[in-house]
């Protein structure tokens, strides 16, 4: 089986004063969730959409999600702490629900709305032949590399450097294996999933992004994003 | 119904795309496809180049081209059609419906890649009449310019409504995509008929290899006639092309015009008279010539090898400079068809 699963359980701290999180933001004429949700339901390669949210706005992601979208494969659960929790509490969910030998897992931030269909069919394809990918755009800027954050380790070769985005990846099975075989102090160390696999020594392939497959996280890119929507 | 943030790809100016996010509005009873597989026009490529006249140009720009194309159904709420369907996209939806007047003569239709938006975005919606389902094992590089095949089937579909009964030969002007189209399914279509084709360079008019004589339009034996004619020369020599046929047609024939002029041009209409010549024009095509183009195709399965002769590069396009390479190589091309294999 395949699945999606929406990692909406940040409380979005760095958009600022908003009310809601920031995945609940209006781009256009509907929230942020809704639009990156969409995206994922036209794809009939999807068995379940897995939304995982803030336990506090459980209630209220069912809502919109019955409200804009009437499809009966979306799943909304609760999220974890921090981005590892979140998407440990999606593997749980599957593993405990769904039995396939198979399964494979496509990770998205709830707030990358303007993910295309190729990014998305390549996550699948991908996956399904190497077991872990993730999704890069090559870098335009000079990385910095500093240890102490007062001078310059070191500025390593533009050319080998990407940004990551989501999606990301994974045969279930082999993801939960890998994570369960982490350490404390490397979980700890973990702010991506593909790292998971770097880990442990596994490969992860690339996937081209887009540049404007953005994630709206401060005010300026929700900004950004309102205003490259057409009318 | 899922509604969708979609991406555009738009010719904002002359070789310019750029990336449009558009929130579809509620669309009820819209089939969603992805274009996978879509062949570039002469009118794109005149958008594209900038040799619209400014006034269209700043009307229509932005908007995205391309009116020929095949896809994937990725999702429809009005299960005409089930997921991962094959089918070719109709640009031409018609807004009113008249029993005289064909869809494609209705001057309220609107016409992708001229009056809205054309293929060139990650998906498209179309109203299920606007979708034919295509069949399982055919070429979808050919079937990408299926709308070209059935502008042609409807002109002759024409002709057989206009033209008297005496088709011995069939005269066709033009040695380009249109014209090689045209005689190949007149000679399918009339496999009694002498199918004769008018063209200006030899290395194009070896390309017909089905037809029965072949001519340069400047050495025309004196004894050659023809009962009818297709002109499908279009631009400038298209004035030439016509005054050709009028001077070689039979009395009474037909001259079916399909090349599309961007300047008025003279017409001998003195022998148009004494002869008694029906001029008359075709463009477009509608929902029942794309059906009948493809029935046609699967009980002639010959046409679509001598289809793929036209196919002279096929691009996958990975990003909007592959739009570009394509276009451009598609202008320096004199004979066939450009193919986007749409993987953006």
């Amino acid at each position: 089986m395949i699945f999606a699963t929406i990692l909406a359980g940040g409380t979005g701290t760095r958009m600022g004063e908003t009310e809601k999180p920031k995945q609940f933001l209006l781009l256009g004429k509907k929230p942020i969730l809704i639009h990156t949700i969409e995206k994922f339901a036209l794809n009939s390669k999807f068995d379940k959409i897995i939304v995982l949210t803030p336990k506090e706005w459980i209630n209220y992601s069912k809502d919109l999600i019955r409200q804009y979208i009437p499809q009966k494969n979306i799943i909304v659960i609760e999220g974890g702490k921090s981005r590892l929790d979140t998407l440990n509490n999606g593997i749980k969910y599957i593993l405990e629900n769904f039995e396939d030998n198979d399964n494979i897992i496509v990770t998205h931030d709830a707030v990358r709305p303007f993910v295309t269909h190729r990014i998305i069919e390549d996550n699948i394809k991908y996956a399904k032949k190497y077991g872990a990918c993730d999704t890069v755009i090559p870098s335009t800027d000079t990385i910095v590399r500093s240890i102490d954050g007062e001078v310059i380790s070191e500025i390593p070769d533009r050319n080998q450097m990407y940004q990551g985005q989501t999606p990301q990846s994974f045969n279930l099975n082999k993801l939960n294996k890998l994570l369960n075989q982490l350490t404390d102090k490397e979980k700890e160390s973990l702010t991506d999933a593909a790292k998971i696999f770097i880990l442990k020594g596994e490969a992860v392939y690339l996937v081209n992004g887009e540049f404007l497959n953005l994630k709206i996280t401060h005010p300026y890119d929700l900004r950004l994003a309102n205003s490259i929507i057409s009318k | 119904m899922i509604k969708l943030l979609n991406i555009v790809y738009r010719l904002t100016s002359s070789k310019v795309f750029e990336e449009f996010f558009v929130e579809v509005e509620d669309l009820k009873n819209q089939v969603v496809v992805r274009p996978t597989y879509l062949s570039i026009c002469k009118a794109d490529q005149r958008y594209y180049q900038g040799k619209r006249s400014a006034e269209v140009l700043n009307q229509k720009l932005p908007m995205a081209l391309i009116h020929e194309g095949v896809g994937e159904v990725i999702f429809d709420p009005t299960q005409t059609f089930k997921t991962n369907d094959k089918v070719v996209m109709i640009p031409n939806t018609p807004l009113e419906e008249d029993e005289i007047i064909a869809e494609n003569y209705l001057r309220s239709s609107n016409f992708r890649s001229s009056g809205s938006d054309g293929f060139l975005s990650d998906y498209v919606y179309l109203n299920p009449d606007r979708l034919v389902k295509l069949p399982e094992n055919i070429n979808l590089q050919v079937a990408s310019f299926v709308e070209l095949i059935s502008v042609c089937y409807h002109a002759i579909n024409r002709f057989k409504e206009l033209s008297h009964n005496r088709r011995d030969r069939i005269g066709v002007w033009g040695n380009g995509n249109v014209g090689y189209i045209t005689a190949l399914l007149l000679k399918i279509i009339f496999p009694n008929s002498k199918i004769i084709i008018f063209g200006t360079t030899l290395e194009k008019l070896s390309y017909f290899s089905f037809a029965d004589e072949k001519y340069k339009v400047d050495a025309i034996s004196e004894n050659v006639v023809i009962d009818h004619a297709f002109e499908c020369v279009g631009g400038n020599n298209s004035e030439e092309a016509i005054n050709q046929i009028i001077d070689i047609i039979n009395p009474q024939g037909t001259v079916s015009l399909l090349g599309v002029s961007e300047h008025n041009i003279s017409i001998n209409t003195r022998m148009v008279l004494e002869k008694g010549l029906i001029l008359f024009g075709s463009s477009r095509s509608g929902k029942k010539d794309f059906e009948d183009t493809i029935k046609l195709i699967e009980q002639n399965p010959k046409i679509i090898s001598y289809l793929e002769n036209l196919i002279v590069y096929c691009f996958k396009i990975n990003d909007l400079t592959d739009i570009n390479k394509a276009f451009e190589k598609d202008n320096n091309s004199n004979f066939g068809k450009t193919i986007l294999n749409f993987n953006k």
